[in-house]
């Protein structure tokens, strides 16, 4: 912080506003509650977006991981679509939905889809065989071999992947809102430069989205703490 | 007969395992299945468990041909079969889920206190020692009721003490819950310590070499001279001196 405000006051003209100037920044967007209503927007987009991958990419995954024909037949589609960076499917997103929130929400849910699914999917892979003997000895349908053993036995890893989803899950939420929206963090930054090149507020955005990024990585974190998935970790 | 093997035979891609074993257990009966490592055995146990198919030849359990696992009959891994995103009394009821929660819980405490585990109950067995985890399977498997034991060598990852408390812990529990057990197993000793009957078998493709009755009542008596006969002549089969 030091470093950067003596940095700031050397330098010779305005590479970058100084933390004083940003701070400053920051407060004003409290006062004015865009900070509040910026932050609460990024987030509700991140939500309904990641939620939705969840909902499909979780069964998807493990559907695929049992069936080795659903495999073949869907895993080079997801390998094609997995370097593809979320941000080229924006004029897509566009052209389907408009500009606006639902367009923001699509970019993310692609986003965590295939990562999500791919988790699911090794995971499924990599259940001890013992662990799916076990509950076929017990005699469970499939149905309750999925819930009991299935689902507990990736959990740990899915864990893992749902953390990694929801950082580009965040990533993603500020490119599309550059673009397709009028609230939140991505558009504080394009808006601040756009009426009057207040790079205060610029890398005061750029300081709130990494602040909310740790925040929701810290959350993700707790999970791995549960006590029916601590085995799944090397420290426990 | 309870469990009759007659005529499997079992190759995977062209190597002969098992080649025309034939083996009768009766009810209530414990044999230990002997072999040297690779020999085929667990494929043996892997099949009358109903996890894998034979090449050729059919198994009955009560006259019935087994065609898939069934929780009348429950194989206990070594400890790696233990759920480990489950505490002790999850593991012990896992089979439960037919039973009322009060005739549950009544079934896992009777197991937690058969194994030794009480004040456990809540652990995970990732706070449990390798014996404490071996116990853990062995209770679940039998809280099920299941009137027959699968075990493939499951003392084999514990220490030599460990392992010898838990053959005594085994020769009680089958002694106080009536099951027929088929135990697996490359330990001479181990064998002649616990089993009615022992069938050895041979290198591969595995078949019975000679199955050798052991008539010696519980407790057994490590140093008495019968004991020391039929361990000796066990070794002699296997082709081995007994002198290292």
């Amino acid at each position: 912080m030091l470093l950067w405000q003596v940095g700031v006051s050397l330098s010779p003209g305005t590479l970058i506003p100084g933390p004083l100037a940003v701070a400053r920044g920051i407060g004003e967007l409290a006062v004015k509650g865009l900070l509040v209503r910026y932050v609460v927007a990024s987030l509700f987009r991140v939500t309904w977006g990641y939620l939705g991958a969840l909902i499909i990419a979780i069964p998807l995954g493990i559907a695929l991981g049992l069936s080795r024909r659903g495999e073949m037949a869907l895993n080079p589609i997801l390998q094609l679509l997995r370097p593809i960076s979320p941000l080229a499917w924006i004029p897509i997103a566009i052209l389907w939905f408009g500009v606006g929130d639902v367009s923001a929400m699509f970019l993310i849910f692609l986003a965590s889809l295939l990562p999500l699914t791919v988790t699911a999917l090794h995971a499924v892979h990599n259940i001890d065989a013992v662990h799916l003997s076990a509950g076929l000895n017990f005699g469970l349908s499939r149905p309750q071999l999925v819930r009991s053993v299935i689902v507990p036995a990736i959990l740990p890893q899915l864990i893992v992947g749902m953390r990694i989803a929801l950082g580009i899950a965040w990533l993603v939420v500020v490119a599309a809102e550059m673009i397709a929206v009028n609230s939140g963090l991505g558009f504080l930054i394009v808006d601040a430069r756009n009426a009057g090149n207040r790079y205060d507020l610029v890398v005061a955005g750029m300081v709130l989205i990494g602040v909310v990024g740790v925040g929701l990585d810290f959350l993700m974190r707790r999970l791995e703490r549960l006590d029916s998935v601590r085995w799944g970790y090397a420290d426990a | 007969m309870k469990v009759q093997f007659r005529n499997i035979n079992m190759s995977f891609g062209g190597t002969d395992v098992l080649h025309e074993v034939s083996l009768d257990i009766r009810e209530g009966e414990l044999v230990c299945i002997l072999g040297p490592s690779g020999c085929g055995k667990s494929t043996l146990l892997n099949i009358v468990g109903g996890f894998l198919k034979p090449t050729s030849g059919t198994v009955a359990i009560d006259g019935e041909p087994v065609t898939g696992p069934d929780p009348r009959r429950i194989f206990v891994f070594q400890e790696r079969g233990v759920f480990p995103w489950l505490t002790v009394e999850g593991n012990i009821g896992f089979g439960l889920h037919r039973l009322s929660d009060s005739g549950k819980r009544a079934r896992i405490a009777h197991y937690v206190q058969l194994v030794g585990l009480r004040g456990f109950e809540q652990s995970y067995p990732r706070e449990l020692s390798g014996g404490m985890k071996q116990r853990l399977e062995v209770a679940r498997a039998l809280a099920v009721d299941p009137d027959v034991l699968y075990l493939d060598e499951p003392f084999g990852a514990l220490d030599s003490i460990t392992r010898l408390q838990m053959r005594r812990e085994l020769l009680r529990i089958w002694q106080a819950e009536k099951k027929t057990i088929l135990f697996v197993t490359h330990d001479i000793e181990e064998s002649v310590q616990l089993a009615d009957r022992i069938v050895v078998m041979s290198t591969r493709p595995a078949h019975i070499q000679r199955i050798v009755e052991v008539d010696i009542p519980h407790p057994r008596d490590l140093s008495a001279p019968r004991y020391i006969a039929v361990r000796d002549s066990i070794f002699a089969e296997i082709g081995l001196a007994h002198q290292v």
